[in-house]
């Protein structure tokens, strides 16, 4: 989680400050550059955040070898909320400042939180059935988190809607942060539902001792979660720059180099 | 009297640049004839001047003052007729005129509303539903809201298509009375027209 | 001018009378719909009454959504009350008046009748119909912002569907919900009043939003 915050300033300096990479031609060779270190790094902390979670990791005494898909679920999880949140101040700041490279920003982030939506969703699923016995379990958590993904679609498919990219980014970034002053509400709103229900009351993150080892390997898994999140949305957000910005002479002179 | 300016407009639609570059300035009396053919953007430029669309470059004034940062104060001051007439089929012709005269920030009582109608050609008519109305007939509902307003600055895009001859010499009659009492018109035609002005510009778009 | 611009929508839609009648008759074969998908007993449908008749009200009322810009969007009077001294937040929030008694209303007034159908107490239905009472008028508030972003797009209709349900959510679930406390004789204050914040907090920020949606989707 400390790595989200630290993250997030670095982009802020980078939109605040360096105003040279604020122009979408140079923020494009910048990402080229940035992008094979991240990619580098996902894979190195993958490799060892799976290796703590396989081998290192106990087994836990009440839910056997099952419980180790939360190395993938949990991180996951986080991905899915924190990255809603960092889609929606890059499209508000889209919107607010009129910075065109903030708004692609946001439209990269979308489907890298989809994503990670539905993979904690169908981790959890998987994890759900040798544990409760069912697949899916109408529990606080799970439903906010298909609501979320419900509200991912639902950015995306408004952005596919729009021909038009500045009405796309406009109007994107007025549901994103609709979406994100919601999002609070609706989750403690179904918070409420699930105990007025007495549903299942299982938790899914807070088993009652945790393990160093166990929580270390999840924070590596969040941090490679963190570097492939970031290498992804920099190769979309280049896709996104050469897309818009085909006409112009610097695109051009990119084309002629490579043919 | 305010004037409207502006300075180094340019407008970009999708990947085209339909103009820039385009500087005016519009004083009391003035009017000012946008031409150009087809996809040149008089209409474009019209919806800025309205601050409908927001200029790539460049900025537009009324009285010294951005529009946008205006807000109201510009509305009160501005008209503007589009290609669509804004008249509901489902309302009748004096309803339609009523509504879009609030709507604009001038309540019109009934018998204003019914003299406008008549003086342009639709005495009894005013109770009929829009929909029964031919295509010019609406645009006659359309452009009695200019003889009910009092708004400084007219900006009409083609305010005389599908007009017959007689209510185009009316509408030039109300024009230059307009332009007589200090107001400004800017506005598209591909008719020619003559409009007597204390001053007339063109603005020719490629 | 926010009563005048009310007025003028309810002017249209009492021209258009089917057009209401459409909606609320959606409303009534939609909850009718369900006994016959899960059978007949009393008992199972008294509990499911609540969910029914909401779920319902969020469809019917989402329908509507649709014209509540997009004709005047076609023939040019949004345009004119973009171009309007008054305040933009102020007329969006007499148009989502105007829907609402339009569509809210009639909604509201039917529901004890399906309450009743669903074998719901006297004070179930009561806090039924309160529960709609304050939510429709949230719905639509907060319709408005997604009618507003999908302003003349393909496929609209659908996709308003998408913005805006997940964003019902929370009225769904208290607007239910109350009925449910009340029937396990817990109460349903807290419930209605969370829905009355909901209206308030609505009121205030929807119109707002809204207007900046339609400047958005107009340029």
């Amino acid at each position: 989680m400390g790595r989200k915050t630290s993250q997030g300033t670095q982009y802020l300096d980078m939109a605040i400050n360096w105003f040279k990479y604020s122009s979408p031609a140079s923020f494009y060779f910048l990402a080229g550059k940035m992008i094979p270190l991240f990619s580098v790094a996902a894979v190195l902390f993958c490799v060892v955040g799976l290796y703590i979670g396989f081998f290192v990791a106990p087994t836990d005494f009440q839910q056997g070898e099952a419980y180790r898909i939360i190395f993938i679920h949990v991180p996951a999880a986080w991905m899915s909320m924190f990255l809603y949140v960092v889609m929606a101040v890059w499209a508000g700041i889209g919107l607010a400042f009129n910075t065109r490279l903030s708004s692609m920003v946001a439209t990269a982030i979308a489907p890298t939180g989809a994503m990670f939506t539905f993979l904690a969703l169908w981790t959890g699923a998987l994890w759900g059935k040798p544990m409760w016995g069912t697949w899916w379990v109408w529990d606080a958590r799970l439903t906010s988190e298909l609501i979320l993904l419900f509200l991912y679609i639902g950015f995306m498919s408004l952005q596919a809607a729009i021909d038009d990219p500045r009405r796309a980014d406009k109007a994107g970034a007025m549901i994103a942060l609709v979406g994100v002053v919601n999002a609070p509400i609706i989750y403690f709103s179904v918070k409420w539902w699930n105990t007025l229900h007495q549903g299942a009351t299982v938790s899914l993150t807070q088993s009652p001792k945790m393990a160093t080892t166990m929580l270390t390997g999840m924070l590596i898994m969040s941090i490679a979660c963190w570097m492939y999140a970031i290498a992804v949305i920099l190769i979309r957000t280049r896709a996104i720059i050469l897309e818009r910005e085909r006409h112009t002479s610097w695109v051009g002179e990119l084309q002629g180099a490579k043919s | 009297m305010p004037t409207l300016q502006g300075i180094d407009l340019t407008c970009i639609r999708g990947d085209r640049k339909l103009f820039s570059g385009i500087h005016f300035s519009l004083d009391a009396g003035g009017l000012m004839q946008v031409g150009g053919p087809n996809g040149s953007g008089k209409t474009s430029l019209l919806r800025m001047l309205c601050g409908l669309a927001i200029p790539a470059h460049g900025e537009i004034r009324w009285g010294g003052s951005e529009i946008r940062s205006l807000g109201g104060a510009y509305y009160a001051d501005m008209t503007y007729l589009g290609h669509l007439s804004g008249v509901k089929d489902d309302l009748t012709a004096l309803e339609n005129l009523r509504i879009s005269s609030a709507l604009a920030g001038t309540e019109v009582d009934a018998s204003k509303a019914h003299d406008a109608l008549q003086l342009m050609g639709l005495g009894g008519r005013d109770l009929l539903p829009a929909k029964v109305l031919s295509q010019g007939q609406r645009r006659r509902v359309n452009l009695a809201r200019l003889l009910v307003c009092n708004t400084v600055l007219w900006i009409l895009d083609e305010p005389l298509t599908a007009l017959d001859a007689a209510a185009v010499k009316l509408m030039q009659g109300v024009m230059e009375r307009h332009l007589e009492k200090g107001g400004m018109i800017v506005m598209t035609t591909h008719q020619e027209i003559e409009i007597a002005a204390a001053a007339t510009q063109r603005l020719q778009l490629a | 001018m926010f009563f005048r611009i009310t007025q003028r929508d309810l002017l249209l839609a009492m021209r258009r009378r089917s057009d209401v009648l459409t909606t609320l008759f959606f409303f009534v074969i939609v909850v009718s719909l369900f006994p016959l998908g899960v059978g007949p007993e009393m008992s199972m449908l008294r509990t499911m009454a609540p969910g029914v008749v909401w779920v319902a009200a969020l469809l019917a009322s989402m329908l509507s959504l649709g014209r509540m810009f997009s004709s005047d969007h076609v023939d040019g009077t949004l345009e004119q009350m973009l171009l309007s001294p008054q305040s933009l937040s102020l007329l969006v929030l007499g148009k989502a008046l105007a829907h609402w008694l339009v569509t809210g209303v009639p909604l509201v007034l039917m529901a004890p009748v399906l309450g009743i159908q669903y074998d719901l107490s006297a004070d179930s239905l009561l806090v039924l119909t309160a529960s709609l009472l304050l939510g429709t008028p949230v719905l639509s508030l907060i319709g408005a912002i997604g009618a507003a972003l999908t302003l003349g797009l393909r496929g609209g209709g659908v996709l308003v569907s998408l913005l805006v349900l997940p964003l019902y959510i929370p009225i769904l679930i208290f607007g239910a919900g109350a009925v449910e406390a009340s029937a396990a004789g817990l109460g349903a204050a807290a419930h209605l009043s969370l829905l009355g914040a909901f209206l308030l907090a609505a009121v205030v920020l929807a119109p707002w939003t809204t207007a900046v949606s339609l400047r958005i989707s107009m340029e």
